[in-house]
This record gives structure tokens, sequence and C-alpha cells, in this order.
């Protein structure tokens, strides 16, 4: 018991549990499945594309992937153009939203390493490239997701979204190639010290290059779903993931400073942060309330969690 | 010493002794200053000098040992602000300066006198004009941004700084270094203020590793070693030769004598041509030492002789050469990652199958390690920074030595490292390289330099001397360190 209370990412669970008990305990129990069902599907989305920038900010200080937002409406954008609601364009709408995601991620690399641009400042101008060019490509027409894709977003599986099975795939894959994996080994060492990560062996640009890869390409992919959930993609369908891709890597208790990575957090932490809004929704609060509260939480988490020493 | 001294010392310091930990710094120094007296101070990397300097700036507190001002004992209260408010300033060997304000700006905060309205004025008064005294025709704008200043400008200006007086008179200067970002005309220039501001009466502590600067400008010279002042006497009975001589230890008799090998035909596995004379090459199973004064170049050559094998991009399975760190906190630990993690990050490639890391295989190699080099922990999945620095920086050489690499290259790894491991890693390393691998070795201690097969002496960024076999001894290596120019 001892051993699981040490985790750092238990308490994002504990904290997404009361939430839920307080919400649940408000509605007389009345909205317990739906309720459940609502913060799986919606945490799934902020799961993917918090796998890719826990990823990017366990590279060390400075790392963090702002252009997530774009990445992800871009990639919806082009995937349902490319399908034009044909079921049998499924598969080649997927080819295009990964296409797009790699695409964005070495260009943001490029910048990164070629014109030695800080991965803030290089994230955030090619967020506005990509959206712009989301916006060209798009013209304002909204294209509705094939038949079978929308079906396939909005529906359960025994009672399971299917959204957040993927989203359950990915993370066992994610936590594989972090623990298990040469790779994972790689990005916590450079995220403690590159020049001495470097001199180990490391190859450092190969591992930031993939991390910025990956990090893109989820976001595409959370795009593409969640484009496909809400029938059809619109413009600014990313913005809200910005901070709450950053805000579940800190709450889910990885290292801000970088070297840590973990990611069952992510999940505790994307609960928690869908429950605090739909309990605040109950209670009847205001969207300025809510956006408030979020923050206070986040500052929060960030301040209990400077104090813990690392694990 | 001398009857015709009646003035008390400006400062002295008795007995003085001083440890970092297991470091013994200070073994009991008998140091002095008189009014009016130049006095050089000369040893190797490590004789103590820096901290000797630091009790005298108040920087630090002897251990043990008294310190005097003007003949009064002041031992208890002495402290860098005591230092300063018996006129006593400093030039550190690490430029002190702040980077983001002007000259003028940086005069003003050694002299706190001067405040209130128009302080920009009079400090900016003060420091032109000591700028002009010491270094005429200097071309310096004081009101120029330190960042925008080269670096033998900023030494001026803090050597300027020191010699300013404002509400106190300016009674000792210690010079740490101070012609080290000089050229010729500059420092001469320096020389000839500090024999001028002797002769009004002032004192003044020169440290140097240009000998002859040294023997120009001293009245006195005091040679330290291993934390003890070895000689002191007047400048004029030293030559630079014999200065050498004061600061080496005897030479020690070698374990076996060390034939040169001829390598004639052999393929060297590291070469690189350097911009001075002499090329760098180290041939299968050498062990090659990188000696000379610390600082001159021999980490940045041994990083970019490990940066120029690649490996940026793509990971090296088979990787040529392989690190040790010497500055393990900025060139090695991983401070997060548990002592197995730390020891096996090189070696890892080798333990990876289809990109997952075999535990099981890594816990051996660790374990294999430790028991070998003799890591002093129970579990290896402590914290590496629960070991102790020596038992840390083995970790480090197990990293290194886990590999298959045929080149290891070590930047003074030995720090801190007592001296039963030491003995414990010369056999490893003997035994590695009598299996043909071969190892760069930077080292500022001469008993390791003097293990090595063949050795390149670095001064000032590059190779000066090439010593092999018998040749290979502490004098030869410090006559080629020490740079005999004229000042």
């Amino acid at each position: 018991m001892r051993a699981i209370l040490a985790k750092p990412w238990v308490w994002s669970f504990f904290a997404a549990g009361g939430v839920w008990l307080v919400t649940i305990m408000f509605t007389g129990g009345a909205s317990t499945l739906g309720l459940s069902q609502a913060a799986l599907t919606f945490a799934a989305f902020s799961i993917i594309v918090g796998l890719g920038q826990m990823f990017v900010i366990t590279l060390g200080p400075g790392n963090v992937d702002l252009s997530i937002p774009a990445t992800m409406t871009l990639a919806g954008t082009a995937a349902l153009k490319v399908m034009d609601t044909s079921d049998g364009m499924v598969l080649a709408g997927i080819a295009v939203a990964l296409a797009v995601g790699i695409t964005i991620g070495v260009f943001n690399y490029a910048l990164i390493k070629l014109l030695r641009i800080p991965p803030i400042i290089a994230t955030l101008s090619s967020s506005f490239i990509v959206q712009s060019a989301a916006i060209w490509y798009n013209r304002g027409i909204r294209i509705k997701p094939p038949d079978v894709l929308s079906q396939f977003a909005t529906a359960s599986t025994f009672g399971v979204p299917n959204v957040a099975i993927v989203a359950l795939v990915i993370s066992a894959l994610a936590w594989v190639i972090l623990e298990k994996g040469i790779y994972g080994r790689w990005v916590s060492a450079i995220g403690q010290n590159m020049r001495a990560a470097r001199l180990a062996g490391v190859p450092v640009d190969g591992t930031r290059f993939a991390t910025y890869v990956l990090c893109a390409v989820l976001a595409a992919l959370a795009g593409f779903l969640l484009s496909c959930f809400s029938g059809g993609a619109a413009l600014n369908m990313g913005a809200e993931y910005l901070l709450t891709s950053i805000a579940v890597v800190v709450i889910g208790g990885t290292a801000v400073a970088g070297g840590f990575a973990n990611v069952p957090g992510i999940w505790g932490a994307s609960l928690f942060l869908f429950l605090v809004v739909s309990m605040l929704n109950t209670y009847g609060a205001s969207a300025g309330v809510r956006m408030l509260f979020t923050g206070v939480i986040i500052i929060g988490v960030v301040v209990a969690a400077s104090r813990k020493p690392a694990a | 010493m001398e009857a015709t001294a009646p003035l008390a010392d400006v400062l002295a310091v008795n007995g003085a002794e001083k440890s970092f930990g297991a470091v013994r710094a200070l073994a009991g120094v008998d140091f002095f200053v008189r009014p009016g007296e130049c006095v050089g101070l000369v040893g190797h990397n490590g004789a103590g000098k820096s901290t000797l300097v630091n009790i005298i700036t108040g920087g630090a507190r002897p251990d043990a040992g008294k310190v005097l001002v003007d003949g009064r004992d002041e031992t208890a209260s002495y402290g860098i602000a005591t230092a300063r408010a018996n006129g006593l300033r400093c030039v550190f060997q690490e430029l002190s300066l702040c980077p983001n304000l002007t000259v003028t700006e940086n005069a003003r905060i050694t002299h706190r006198s001067i405040s209130g309205f128009g302080w920009r004025v009079r400090a900016e008064a003060l420091i032109r004009q000591k700028l002009d005294e010491v270094f005429p025709g200097h071309g310096i704008d004081s009101r120029a941004m330190i960042a925008t200043l080269s670096i033998a400008e900023r030494q001026m200006v803090e050597i300027a700084t020191a010699f300013s007086e404002s509400d106190r008179k300016v009674r000792l200067v210690v010079l740490d270094e101070p012609t080290s970002s000089l050229d010729a005309s500059l420092a001469r220039q320096l020389l000839a203020y500090v024999r001028k501001f002797v002769a009004s009466g002032g004192s003044v502590v020169i440290i140097s590793h240009i000998l002859g600067e040294i023997l120009s400008t001293a009245d006195r010279v005091v040679v330290m070693k291993d934390g003890r002042v070895v000689a002191d006497r007047s400048a004029a009975d030293f030559t630079v030769d014999s200065l050498v001589a004061a600061m080496g230890s005897v030479v020690r008799a070698r374990d076996a004598a060390l034939a040169a090998h001829d390598y004639t035909g052999v393929r060297p596995v590291l070469k690189r041509s350097s911009q001075g004379a002499i090329d760098f090459v180290a041939y299968p199973g050498e062990i090659v030492g990188l000696a000379g004064l610390g600082g001159h170049g021999q980490t940045d050559m041994l990083v970019s002789l490990y940066l120029a094998e690649g490996g940026d991009w793509i990971s090296r399975k088979d990787g040529k050469v392989a690190f040790v760190a010497g500055d393990r906190h900025v060139d090695g630990n991983l401070p997060l990652w548990s002592i197995l993690k730390n020891l096996t990050l090189t070696v890892l490639p080798d333990l990876t199958r289809m990109g997952l890391v075999h535990t099981g295989e890594e816990a051996n190699v660790a374990k294999k390690w430790r028991d070998r080099i003799e890591v002093r922990t129970q579990n290896l999945d402590n914290p590496i920074l629960s070991l102790s620095g020596g038992n840390q920086q083995k970790v480090l050489f197990a990293r290194a030595l886990a590999t298959r690499a045929p080149v290891v290259l070590m930047d003074d790894p030995m720090r801190g490292v007592d001296i039963g491991t030491k003995q414990e890693v010369y056999a490893i390393l003997r035994s590695e390289a009598a299996k043909g691998r071969t190892f760069v070795w930077y080292s500022t201690e001469m008993e390791e330099v003097c293990q090595c097969d063949r050795v390149y002496v670095f001064r000032e960024g590059t190779i000066v001397a090439e010593l092999r076999g018998a040749d290979t001894t502490e004098e030869n290596i410090l006559s080629a360190s020490f740079s005999e120019r004229a000042a």
C-alpha cells in the first residue's frame, strides 16, 4: 500500500475520484453512468495529446509543444476533406492525418535545430503557419465525417466509449516505450542533463527529433478522432487543448523540469480536469468561474509537486 | 626577518590550516606582506594558492591559525567586510563584473561611499582616471556595458576598479592571474603600474603562471606545494629554472621503466591535427596523457574528439569512443536516476532487443561492474546521489569501461577520489590497456600523468610538447606548461 501511495500519479486519481463522488452525490446518483462515460470520452482526447506533450516536456526545461491545437485542427480538416464523407476512404483519411502530424513534427524540429529557435517560440510560430494552412484549406466549409467513423467515435463497447479504448491502447504503448524501451531512457536522460546524456552516447538529436514528431502525430490523431466525434472539424476545435495538454502532464506527476515522466498520471489528471468542469457545471457556475478554478488547480498542483522530492 | 623592517606587516597569516572534506588544502601556512612590497605567489594547480588568497581576502575562514592585520590579531572577526575596511582588494581569476551593467556602474558597486545625487558622474570620473593611469591609451568607454567589452578590456576594468580609491586608501591588492587575458604590452603597463604602486608604499600579492613576470615584478617569491610554503626567498635569488624546480616534487622513481614504444607502421585509433605544430595521435593499447595547467584546452579537446565520432542522430552500437566525465555534476551524473541506470546508460544499446531494454542482462552488467570496480553500495537501485563523490566517479568509470569502445577518453576523472580507489582504477586501466584498449587521460595530477606511456602538454589551447618514455617527468611537464615569456 505504501509503495502505491508513494507513486506520484495516485494523487490525480484520488482527486478525480473525489470530484466524481461529490458530483454524483449532488445529482443523487442519477447520472452515474452518463457522467462516467462522458468523463472517459472527453478525457480520452486530453490523454492522447497529453501523452505527446509528456514526452516533449520530459526532454527538459524549455521543451514544450505549443503547436498541438493547430495540428489537431489541420489534421482533422484535411482528413475529413480527403475522405469527403465516403466510408471507403477511411484508411486514406487516417493516413492523411498521420502524414500531417509527421510533417508538422519534422517542421518543428527543423525550426528548433536548424534555426536554433527555442522550442516554445518555434512551435508557437509554426502553429500560426499550420492554423493558417487549415483556414486556407478548409475555407469555412464544414464537412461531415464518414458515417462509419462518426458511429465508431460516439459509440461504446461493453459500456466503455470507443475513444477511451483507443486512448488506452495508445497509453499502453506509450508506457512500454517509456518504461521498458531504450527510447524512454534516452528521453529521461536528456531531460536530466543534456550534456551528460550526449557524452554518455545518447543520440540527443535523434531522440529529440523523434519526440517532437511523436507529439505532433498524437495531436494529429486526437484531432482526427475529435472531428469524427463532434461531426466535423472546426477551426477552433484544438484551442482548449493547449493548456489542457500541459495541465494533464503537470497534474499527472511528470516533472515540469524534465527527466521524469509517467503515463498513469495522465489518465488521472485528464479525468480530474473534466470532472472539475462538470462538477462546476452541475453547481451552475459560470464559464468564468470554471476557468478560474482550472487555473487555481494547476497552480496549486505545480506548487505542491515542487515541494515533494523528485521520485 | 630583517632588522630594517620596523613597520608591521600589512597582512600576515600564521599557521593557517584549511580542509575541504578529506582534501587538505592548507597544511599550516605562514605568509606575510610588508608595506611597500610586491610578493609573488607561485605553485602548481592545487598547491593551495587560491585557498590562501581566499583566507587573505576574508572569503574563507582558516580551520586553525591566525590572521593579523597591521600586527593586530583579527582572526575572530575577519571576513570580507573587515578585509575591505583595511584597504584590501582582490582581482580574481574568474572575472567578477556584472555583464549587464556599465563600467561606471560596476565601479560604483565596489565604492559604496559614492552615493546620492550625481553618483554616476563621480564614479565615472574615478574609474576613467584610474584606467588612464594604469593603462594609458586604453580606449575603453566607461559608459559601455561590460558584456560588449572584450575579455582583456574586462580584465583592465577589474584591475582599475581594484586600484581606485574613494573613501579608503588601498593598501594591499591581490592580483590572481592578472595578465592571463592581457597581451604583452598591456601586461607591461600593468606591471609597471604595480611597481609604481609599490614604490609609493602600497603592497601587492601577484599570482601568475608566467614566471618571467613574477621574477621581474616581485620583490619576494613564495612557492607553495601541497598546501605548504616550500620556499620564501628574494626574487633575485631565483631563476626560472630554479623556480620550476622549487615547485615540482622530487621526481618519483617509476614503477617500471617505461620504454618508449615504437609505433611506426601501426595505425592510430585516433588522430587529430591541431593548430599548433604537434598533432594528436593515439595508438591501440596506449595510455596517452594530456597534461599542462588546468583549463588550457584539454577538456575541450576530449569533448571534441568525442563529438567528432558522431552519434547525434543514431546511436552507435559499435561506438569507437566512450567518455569518463570529471566534472560529474555538469558532464556525468543523471541525478534523478538510480546507480544502475546511471551505470548502464552507455552500454544500453548492447542490452536492447527490438527497442526494449533487457532488464535481466542490464542488472547482470551492473552487478559485474559494481564488483569489479567496488562501488560501495548494497543496492544498485539506490539513487546515484546517495553515493559519495568518489563512488559516483567509479560509476562513471564503469559506464565507460562496460562498453566495447576501443578508446576511452577521461577528463580528469580522479577529482575527489581517495588514494585507495585511485590505485584500484590504475590497475584496471593497466589491464584494459594490455588488452588493447586505448586511454586518453587528462589529469592535473603529476602522479597520474607520469603513469602514461606518452604525454601531450597543453598551453593556451594547443599542444606545445610531446613527451615519451623516460622523458615523461614532472620537471619536463612543468617547464613546458609554463610560458617563459618575459614581461
